[in-house]
């Protein structure tokens, strides 16, 4: 190779900038903390107050108790009095040593020492008020230090006081500024009526980030609200000079925020983990259903529900009737996925919807509530009997969340008849549309990728790849299916049946088989569960096998997915998000007394035994996806998903 | 089951085909793509020296296996012979006047003779440097203009028939199928159809149809101009065929003085490279000729691979001459870059699983000596490229990598 040759990156290529640039490289340097971060008053400020400040004034009432300041560094709290003491800390620095105000050169809000009044309720609210007692600072702060409030202007100041010494809250302080700042602000400058105004700004919002403190549950807001406004205090020498800047940015974050909300309320709960005790707990207490644990669950799954079926179903049964709150015909469908009937996610989801089609058809509104509420409410209990039944598939949940979106927008003036109908429409056009034609689509676009002489391997059932091999014999195309089955549900016979009924010729084998057979195949079809938006196939387990091994040799893997399966989230392994099935089954082996080796063994603490449902297939081994959208590669997963949520949303 | 099991073992290896080729007479319907014809290719048909003054190379693509996409190529830029270019000069000296005139009688004279927007597309097409596509898309404008349609409806309905015959006229032509059907996406998927006033509506459908085909036109030197960034001092580039696309790159490279040099395959079987190795030499641009198989030995003095492309499909990957396809994996390999530098109405709505899994174009191959009439010759005029293979797409739309093209297709076709 040529040694000279300059390295391949390629100076400012125009690919660079297709994806995520900073609009602008001349945005400020992100902030050096060790520089730009203001010094905590505590830490750093000494130094110059210890010869400025005489000793008996070094304490004042509305300090920060210093525990406050030596808590964790990474306590949302101190983070929190770390932000409004910044402001102050500068200004301390600005004024007492004068080298310090060189160092920060980008402020140029440094208040001249003239303005000495200006900034004492700033200080004071930041609490850093061990200050040189000069001009009417002194005069104030001794105001304050004997609470007596002779101005208005100090009855603001010793409110700052009082809220300080009862809560203890630095940033309640802060909030106070609020009250003497209209009276501070005439004589200032007007550089620093801004520097002012942004620093209200900012204890105002720590101080409600510190009240929602007080709950002790919100810490996780409360860290956020800190780390945006700490974002913000880095902007600020760039945006300070607008003069409506601060009211402007206010109204943004207002509306930012209720965005956020809206957000929130978007994004689906995170699934249970069961192995959080006190939420299981919780969720037992609600329960319809009384499910026995699995004696001995596997540890790396701990998270998961694990649950012997066997216990579950007699019972149910017996109180079949007594299930009150629950619709029959949800009831129905619940045992049926309880019990294995009702398998593959179109189906239950088609299952599902039909249910609560019923139930709304024999719904009506009690008295005195609103049919928007109250139905979602009622689907909500539904849905999580449906839940305890069996985990929901994730072409179930995205039903169920469309289902819940028609809901809402229902308009308020309809009749309670006129909006059960409106809805009945809704649930037949989403399993007409988006099941049902959905199917047809696929099927026509899988049926022109079957040659004649093709070898067509299939693992497991799927209605999808059901239909596209019927509808290719049906065609008149030459091919042969090779069906892959596994244990325990064997579930490939069922679609052998069907498919050597119509009069297709098949081969039958295990999916220990699969490297052999591989060999003569020429396309894979395969259905999946879900498709998640990193291009991970979710499917029966054993999918992820037999995709690979199709990839070992190079042969196609076409995946058959409906649109309406695909979810946005993105998963790496199966482990995080899966279903557990019954364990027994996988050791016990149905009309083979002779191979019952594992009688008894069950219930010593050391074996168990994991029957895992689903398996994730990454990208790389899938060569296309087959949507009703037509044939698109895995990476394309999350435009169609932003195309599909539009769509919802328009329709 | 055994013997099913077998054959499709088979199916793989030469032996399939012999056992396949002794049963064609029994089962003659099937197989198409595999039963190729035994007699000796084709003579190399009358492309380059001399032009039809109205070249339909195959209004029957089953009978005689040529692709016509692969015949205008060739008579476009095939070796030049001083009378095609004299011819070509002509047609593209008098095309305008020719055309307008045209235009001028359809409008002026309905009484003329029927608009055929065949005969508007061959007269398009005579320019050597406007792409097929490029005058599909204007002969469609010009269907448009020429309509005596008085509803919206009417209008439609004539324009896809217009595309229908343009696209069956060369069922070979990537380009021309994508061009057809983004002109139609693009034209008629605007709000003019909403318009109450016919008239109105079809002056913004010609206005719609003449930014695209001028979009179209412009496309080489957007794509030139996005490409420079990667030309970069002292490399040295591998091309493969005549692309007009990659000829347009290289010239403004050269042109905003870049110092590189190009190693030119040969192209078999039109020779094509031969081409883009002269028109580079009249630019002063270092020129190495390889043979084709000369790829592998000359890859680690290579910098970048820059290819065209015929079609770019679903997949990110893309359609090209025959020969693209290994030069990617040889490249890849040895880990440079491989740039396709193609306009966006090549963006097709294929999806090819493997090489054989698309529509055959097949053109004639001249070995210098007879073959006999035992030996099969592969007339296959084209290879895929999947895309994990190509390292970066030069657009008109921006330079892409091979998965953003299906997200464009999914927002074109949604």
């Amino acid at each position: 190779m040529d040694p000279r040759r300059p390295p391949r990156t390629v100076p400012d290529p125009k690919v660079r900038h297709v994806g995520f640039f900073a609009p602008g490289a001349d945005a400020p340097p992100p902030p050096d903390r060790s520089n730009s971060a203001p010094p905590d008053p505590l830490s750093s400020s000494p130094p110059a107050a210890a010869h400025l400040t005489p000793p008996g004034t070094s304490i004042s009432p509305v300090m920060i108790p210093p525990p406050r300041h030596s808590a964790a560094p990474l306590s949302p709290r101190r983070r929190d009095s770390f932000i409004v003491g910044s402001y102050s800390g500068k200004r301390f620095l600005d004024v007492g040593s004068p080298t310090a105000s060189t160092a920060s050169a980008t402020d140029d809000w440094a208040l001249p020492t003239s303005a000495d009044s200006a900034w004492v309720g700033d200080t004071v609210g930041a609490g850093a008020s061990s200050l040189p007692p000069v001009g009417s600072a002194a005069m104030i702060a001794k105001g304050l230090a004997s609470s007596v409030p002779a101005t208005a202007g100090l009855t603001a100041v010793s409110n700052v006081h009082r809220s300080a010494g009862v809560s203890g809250k630095p940033s309640g302080a802060a909030s106070k500024v609020q009250g003497d700042k209209p009276k501070q602000s005439k004589p200032l400058k007007e550089k620093t009526t801004k520097a002012e105004r942004r620093a209200l700004q900012e204890a105002q919002r720590a101080a409600k980030a510190a009240a929602k403190g007080v709950g002790g549950k919100a810490s996780v807001h409360m860290s956020e609200v800190v780390l945006a406004s700490d974002v913000e205090s880095v902007e600020v020498p760039k945006a300070h000079f607008q003069r409506n800047d601060i009211a402007a940015v206010n109204e943004k974050k207002v509306i930012d925020r209720q965005l956020e909300k809206d957000r929130k309320k978007d994004v689906p709960q995170p699934r249970m983990q069961y192995d959080d005790k006190s939420r299981v707990e919780k969720a037992k207490k609600r329960a319809v259903l009384k499910q026995t644990e699995a004696r001995n669950r596997v540890e790396l799954f701990r998270h998961l529900p694990q649950y012997e079926r066997g216990t579950l179903l007699p019972d149910l049964q017996s109180r079949f009737f007594q299930l009150d709150p629950v619709h029959p015909a949800i009831s129905k469908v619940g045992f049926q996925y309880l019990s294995g009937d009702i398998s593959g996610s179109n189906a239950r989801c088609i299952a599902m919807l039909q249910a609560i089609r019923e139930a709304i058809i024999d719904y009506s509104v009690p008295p005195g509530k609103a049919l928007v509420r109250d139905l979602t409410s009622k689907i909500g209990s539904y849905v999580s009997f449906l839940i305890e039944c069996r985990p929901l598939s994730i072409s179930m949940g995205n039903a169920i969340r469309y289902l819940k979106n028609r809901i809402a927008k229902l308009p308020l003036t309809l009749s309670e008849s006129e909006a059960k109908a409106t809805v009945v429409a809704d649930i037949d056009r989403f399993i007409h549309d988006k099941i049902i034609l959905a199917d047809k689509m696929i099927v026509k676009h899988a049926v022109t990728k079957i040659r004649d002489g093709d070898v067509l391997l299939t693992y497991g059932s799927s209605s999808v790849v059901e239909m596209i091999l019927l509808h290719a014999h049906e065609l008149g195309k030459q091919f042969r299916v090779v069906v892959v089955d596994s244990r325990p549900k064997l579930e490939g016979q069922l679609l052998l049946r069907k498919l050597v009924g119509k009069g297709l010729s098949c081969t039958y084998t295990h999916i220990n088989a699969i490297s052999y057979i591989m060999h003569e195949v020429s396309r894979v079809f395969l259905g999946a569960s879900s498709v998640l938006s990193n291009g991970t196939v979710y499917s029966r387990v054993g999918t992820a096998c037999v995709a690979m091994v199709a990839h070992t040799f190079h042969v196609p893997v076409m995946v058959c997915c409906e649109t309406y399966k695909f979810h946005e989230r993105v998963q790496l392994d199966s482990i995080c998000s899966n279903e557990l099935g019954d364990p027994d089954v996988i050791c016990k082996v149905r009309g083979r007394d002779e191979i019952n080796f594992l009688d008894g063994w069950t219930n010593g603490n050391n074996l168990q035994l994991l029957n895992l449902i689903y398996d994730a297939t990454p990208s790389d081994y899938v060569s296309m996806i087959i949507t009703d959208y037509g044939m698109v590669p895995p990476t394309s997963v999350p435009v169609i998903v932003r195309e599909y949520r539009k769509e919802q949303l328009w329709i | 089951m055994k013997e099913q099991t077998t054959r499709a073992m088979w199916w793989r290896s030469p032996s399939f085909i012999l056992d396949n080729r002794q049963q064609q007479p029994n089962d003659t319907a099937r197989r198409d793509a595999l039963s190729i014809p035994l007699s000796s290719p084709l003579p190399p048909s009358t492309t380059m020296a001399d032009p039809n003054p109205n070249p339909n190379p195959n209004p029957n693509p089953l009978t005689d296996k040529i692709s016509a996409y692969y015949q205008t190529r060739a008579a476009h830029h095939g070796v030049v012979s001083s009378d095609w270019l004299a011819q070509a000069q002509a047609a593209v000296g008098h095309l305008p006047e020719g055309d307008d005139d045209a235009s001028n009688n359809d409008q002026g004279a309905p009484s003329g003779k029927p608009f055929s927007v065949i005969d508007e597309f061959n007269n398009w097409r005579k320019q050597p440097d406007l792409a097929e596509a490029v005058a599909a898309i204007r002969a469609l404008a010009a269907v448009i203009r020429n309509s005596q349609a008085t509803t919206m409806m009417e209008l439609e309905i004539e324009l896809k028939k217009a595309s229908d015959s343009l696209k069956s006229w060369d069922t070979t032509s990537i380009s021309l199928t994508a061009g057809c059907d983004l002109f139609m996406r693009y034209v008629t998927r605007t709000s003019a159809l909403e318009y109450e006033d016919f008239n109105s509506a079809k002056t913004r459908l010609i206005e719609r149809a003449e930014k695209f085909g001028e979009i179209s036109y412009k496309a080489r030197k957007i794509i030139a101009m996005l490409s420079q960034d990667f030309i970069f001092d002292g490399c040295t580039i591998l091309v493969h065929g005549f692309s007009r696309v990659v000829l347009e790159v290289l010239k403004t490279a050269a042109q905003s003085k870049k110092l590189f040099r190009v190693f030119c395959t040969e192209g078999r079987p039109d020779r094509t490279g031969l081409r883009l190795s002269n028109e580079l030499a009249k630019l002063d641009v270092p020129v190495k000729l390889l043979i084709d198989s000369a790829v592998a030995y000359s890859m680690d003095e290579v910098d970048m691979v820059f290819v065209g492309a015929d079609g770019v499909v679903e997949s990110g990957g893309i359609i090209n001459m025959m020969g693209t396809y290994q030069i990617a994996l040889v490249a890849h390999s040895m880990n440079k870059p491989v740039y396709v530098a193609a306009e966006s109405y090549k963006f097709a709505r294929l999806y090819p699983l493997d090489q054989k899994d698309m529509g055959p174009a097949l053109r004639p191959i001249e070995f210098g000596v007879p073959i006999p009439s035992k030996v099969e010759v592969e007339t296959s005029a084209r290879d895929y490229t999947p895309p994990q293979y190509l390292t970066l797409l030069f657009t008109d739309l921006g330079v892409l990598t091979p998965s953003v093209v299906s997200d464009e297709l999914i927002q074109l076709y949604l």
